[in-house]
């Protein structure tokens, strides 16, 4: 059996070394976009000079032969679901007998006019960080990012480490609010303006003018109607699923490509996975695209056994997720809401140097845990995900939180801080019973439950 | 604008500028004395010598006449040596006088090195001589000065990873595989034939050292089926970091000098005079060079990595611990010892990485000095057998490598701009461990032959000879792969390339970490992004995103414990541990796998 795989991302690459670790199937996995499987995330680390292309590639490139994947470089325009063919750019084609589309996403453009010009970019393919660094080297006098989300943090950071002026574009009244409680929504706008950016909130963009006759961006304006001369504009207000290509086909679509349980597109033997697929009924508290690193890369695990006929229902786990603001590490696991409803009740700890903090969310009447919120304190993930799934009694996980934590040897520990808030907010008197370290983590985690 | 270099301040560029001046001022010091040979400045142990050599210089014209350059006076010094050899090897034919050995009397190879190093340092009659203390302060002085205001400013810095411009700077960025490829080829050709004359023109080891090179090469690319993985990624594709090819080859250079032709720098060993008089009561020695310029540099590059990581406890911790054991153990104690007219020892330095504790001289010496030289012994014995396993078994190998060394000490400070150039490839892991273990069994055959000669009396064994082994494994491995290769190839190949690929006490260690240790490096659940922070800065070479990204914990012999992957890790994965409860199955769970066989025998 042929499987081909559209897409060398994460999604795709899980997929095909599961297939493998599972079966002896001919896999192609195709790409426009790269020779090798690099980490879409460690981009902005190329241009910062921390690492080259080559360290962000998970594996050597001896890897595919010795595991027997194809990588074909090339860009599909046509799925002829009723051959089961792709057809390529370029005229050629390829049969298959089972299709995984794992294609990704692209920059959101919201018809801006002015959009499409050279200088107007997104940050979210190889090429797109190849155009900034040709804008780079000619220089860049002032840079504008339009869209307050990770991405656009990113950039700013990116174009910051070059000592490019940047004005950071956010619709919002806070950096990233919709996803950031107001406290760590807080701490990051700070912490962005600490670093010298030029963050304008509830700003958006209307127009982008061009240089006449060379077509590169050289102004915006902004909603305020201000205007910003700029060389460079980077468009970050999100992305959506790269799914041109299927449009006309008998593939059915949403916003993205949309998928049942088993990861399955209406049309037999063609799979979707990633950024660019749609669940039709996500679980409850999930949104049916999540574009995501983690949710990928789960996608790519369940779609290799469903490919390989033992029929698995693609189950997200609990929710978590990480990121970076400039120097502030970001961890998040379970239900951490902006507007929570009534019964979610939060403890919030912030440290005095304004870039830590803790926030542990509970159930009001039912004193469960449901989320933790990490700013620039790491917790461990099997631990939080246990109690959350165990829906431990909040004054528990309170008592042992050491145990969740995943700081470094010798940093100070506050989780007692914690504590202490919950007790003024209650007027209990609990102490921290345990704190730091693997072995206890580890008692934990191995006790079932009674 | 766009910028690919880090933002420097005034007093940095200022700190740059009067470094770079101290760089010059010492490495111009070199020729900038004059030389003359006199009566007082010929040092010459034995009476006998020393009316011969007297006469021989005599004769030639060599007494009192004046020489502008050291190598000028090398040369000519040399020739009245060898003609005060001949003379008396003439002599000795025609009767030696009463109660001299024949071969105490005749003027032996070993002891010429020691009269022209000697005798040129006191020769030196010029600039040098007559200023050691502007010199100290030209060289020394403004050097730490350049450093501190190069450093010290970075504190300022908002505390956070600081990598930015790594792969852009020209002193940092690394090598083609080419240019690497010939500088590591041309190391080990120089090595072999310079070992062909430092063992007199002994072929043997030289030979056998070369198909051993051989043989592993052939293990790695055939036997283990490595020539087919092409790697790929094992050094830069496009850039080739000049600046760093010059500090490397600078690097190089001073260890061949101070190893084998230390008479070259008797101007550096006089700038340091002064110092060493305060500490020991004695003039200073190559290696009492080599140990300031080594402590002065761990200091101040600790101090640029305690800036460079002020966010993190851990590396604070640990730097100042190498800083503490370099200048307390290295540098201090033993100078202090020799001052109490007690044996020169290094208490944190541990067989077979100080593979010549058992060598006679130093047995010898402990022996004759009393309880204190007896504790010594033992003291080194216990950390052998004891300290290196339980320590290890609490803690893994970190304890040692890159708390308490000196190799490590230097790696991790003067090193760490370049610990991302260590080679993540497969290939050169496998190269690591038939390399690493080869030198660990090698350090023991020779020890175990040295200790036998001790014993026995007899130098002899089936083909070998145990001075011969002793004196090929000191060059080959104590001199040229630890501190040529070992330091000379920070810009070239990482700064753990001795570590890594070299040291027998790490590959003891590292067996430890492997098979009996709680130490590991916890992978954070399924939160990794494989972007590969880890594995770039990762200065062992391990591939640390191969584990991290499918969730298993990181138990690898090679593992010093530095802990930086934990630190530029973005988010938040990783992070350095011991426990007890789990020492069999450390590495077992996959925690990125997300289903399992269970859950679809239940489905299916």
């Amino acid at each position: 059996m042929h499987i081909a795989i559209i897409g060398n991302g994460i999604s795709g690459i899980t997929a095909a070394r599961n297939i493998r670790k599972l079966s002896d199937h001919k896999i192609t996995v195709i790409s426009a976009e790269s020779d090798y499987f690099f980490s879409r995330t460690a981009l902005m680390y190329i241009y910062m000079g921390h690492m080259r292309l080559e360290d962000t590639q998970p594996y050597e490139d001896w890897f595919w032969k010795k595991n027997r994947i194809d990588l074909k470089n090339g860009y599909v325009e046509k799925v002829n679901t009723q051959d089961k063919e792709l057809i390529f750019y370029d005229g050629e084609s390829i049969a298959y007998d089972k299709l995984i589309i794992a294609c990704g996403s692209k920059p959101n453009k919201f018809g801006w006019p002015g959009q499409d010009l050279d200088g107007v970019h997104g940050l979210y393919s190889l090429q797109d960080l190849e155009a900034l660094e040709r804008h780079s080297i000619g220089g860049i006098n002032q840079a504008v990012i339009v869209g307050g989300g990770l991405i656009g943090l990113e950039l700013a950071e990116m174009l910051h480490s070059r000592h490019i002026p940047v004005t950071f574009l956010v619709r919002e009244t806070n950096y990233w609010n919709a996803v950031l409680p107001k406290e760590e929504s807080d701490m990051v706008t700070r912490h962005i303006r600490e670093n010298g950016i030029d963050l304008q909130l509830e700003t958006e963009l209307k127009e982008i003018w061009g240089k006449k006759g060379v077509e590169k961006a050289e102004l915006i304006v902004t909603s305020s109607g201000e205007k910003i001369k700029c060389d460079y504009v980077g468009l970050t207000a999100g992305v959506s699923p790269n799914i041109d290509f299927l449009r006309f086909g008998d593939i059915e679509l949403g916003k993205g490509v949309l998928v049942n349980e088993f990861l399955e597109t209406n049309v037999p033997d063609v799979y979707a996975i990633g950024d660019c697929a749609q669940l039709q009924n996500p679980r409850s508290g999930r949104r049916p695209i999540e574009a995501v690193w983690y949710t990928g890369r789960m996608m790519g695990e369940t779609v290799a056994y469903n490919v390989c006929g033992k029929k698995v229902e693609y189950d997200p786990g609990i929710w978590f997720n990480s990121a970076k603001f400039f120097e502030i590490e970001y961890q998040v696991y379970g239900t951490v809401l902006t507007n929570p409803p009534e019964h979610h009740k939060s403890i919030y700890w912030e440290h005095s140097d304004g870039r830590k903090s803790i926030r542990l969310i509970y159930d009001k009447n039912t004193s469960s845990i449901i989320g933790f919120n990490l700013m620039g304190v790491r917790y461990r993930h099997e631990v939080c995900e246990k109690w959350i799934k165990e829906g431990t009694h909040v004054e528990e996980v309170l008592q042992t939180l050491g145990i969740a934590n995943f700081d470094p040897e010798f940093y100070k520990e506050y989780e007692q801080e914690v504590i202490d808030i919950y007790n003024a907010q209650t007027g209990n008197n609990l102490e921290l019973k345990k704190r730091r370290g693997l072995r206890s983590a580890l008692e934990f985690l191995k006790k079932t439950i009674a | 604008m766009s910028n690919k270099s880090t933002d420097k301040t005034i007093l940095q560029k200022l700190g740059l500028a009067i470094f770079v001046i101290a760089l010059g001022v010492f490495t111009l010091s070199l020729g900038l004395d004059s030389y003359q040979l006199s009566e007082e400045s010929l040092k010459v142990s034995k009476e006998y010598h020393r009316v011969e050599v007297l006469n021989q210089a005599r004769e030639v014209g060599v007494l009192n006449r004046s020489f502008e350059s050291n190598i000028e006076f090398i040369s000519a010094f040399k020739n009245v040596l060898e003609k005060a050899q001949s003379s008396l090897n003439e002599k000795a034919e025609n009767g030696i006088p009463e109660g001299i050995g024949e071969w105490d009397f005749k003027l032996g190879d070993w002891e010429v090195k020691d009269y022209i190093l000697q005798t040129t340092k006191s020769s030196s009659v010029g600039l040098i001589a007559q200023n050691k203390r502007l010199f100290l302060l030209l060289t020394f002085g403004l050097g730490i000065l350049g450093g501190l205001l190069y450093v010290l400013p970075k504190f300022n810095l908002i505390p956070g990873i600081k990598n930015n411009h790594v792969y852009h700077n020209a002193m940092t960025r690394g090598l083609k595989f080419g240019p690497r490829s010939f500088f590591l080829t041309m190391t080990i050709i120089g090595s072999l034939l310079f070992g062909f004359f430092y063992l007199n023109k002994n072929l043997f080891w030289p030979l056998v050292t070369a198909i051993v090179i051989l043989l592993i090469i052939g293990l790695v690319l055939y036997a283990e089926k490595q020539k087919q993985n092409n790697p790929t990624k094992s050094a830069s594709p496009t850039i080739t970091g000049w600046l760093g090819v010059f500090t490397g080859v600078y690097l190089i250079g001073f260890y061949i000098l101070l190893y084998w032709t230390p008479h070259y720098i008797t101007s550096w060993i006089l700038i340091v005079d002064p110092v060493s008089e305060v500490l020991s009561g004695n003039p200073a020695s190559q290696w009492f060079l080599y140990g300031l310029l080594y402590t002065v540099v761990v200091l101040v590059m600790g101090l640029r990595m305690m800036a460079k990581y002020q966010h993190n406890k851990y590396q604070l911790v640990r730097t100042g611990s190498v800083m503490f054991f370099q200048t307390a153990f290295a540098f201090l104690i033993p100078e202090i010892l020799i001052r109490l007219n007690q044996p020169y020892f290094d208490f944190k330095n541990i067989w077979p990485l100080d593979y010549d504790f058992f060598f006679d001289f130093n047995l010898n010496t402990l022996l004759n000095s009393g309880g204190l030289g007896i504790f010594m012994l033992v003291w080194g014995i216990a950390l052998i057998i004891i300290g290196v396993p339980v320590i290890t078994y609490f803690y893994g190998k970190r304890w040692y490598c890159s708390w308490v060394c000196g190799c490590g000490g230097l790696a991790e400070t003067l090193g760490d701009p370049y610990r991302q150039l260590s080679d993540k490839s497969v290939r050169a892991w496998k190269f690591e461990r038939w390399i690493i273990h080869g030198v660990l069994v090698f350090s023991v055959l020779m020890t175990a032959l040295v200790l036998y000669t001790y014993f026995s009396g007899n130098y002899n064994i089936w083909i070998f000879n145990s001075d011969t082994v002793r004196t090929w494994y000191g060059f080959l491995i104590g001199s040229a792969f630890a501190g040529v290769v070992g330091t000379g190839f920070y810009p070239l190949m990482g700064n753990r390339t001795w570590c890594r690929f070299g040291c027998p006490l790490a590959g003891y260690l590292g067996l430890v970490q492997k098979f009996k240790s709680r130490f590991r490096i916890t992978v954070n659940g399924g939160q990794c992004i494989s972007c590969g922070n880890c594995s770039t800065y990762c200065e062992m070479g391990i591939d640390v995103r191969h584990y991290a990204q499918r969730g298993q914990d990181v138990v690898r012999a090679s593992c010093v414990g530095c802990g930086i992957c934990a630190a530029v890790c973005p988010r938040g994965v990783l992070r350095l541990e011991n426990s007890s409860m789990d020492v069999g199955t450390r590495t077992q769970e996959l925690r990125t796998i997300h289903i399992s066989e269970d859950e679809i025998k239940l489905l299916v």
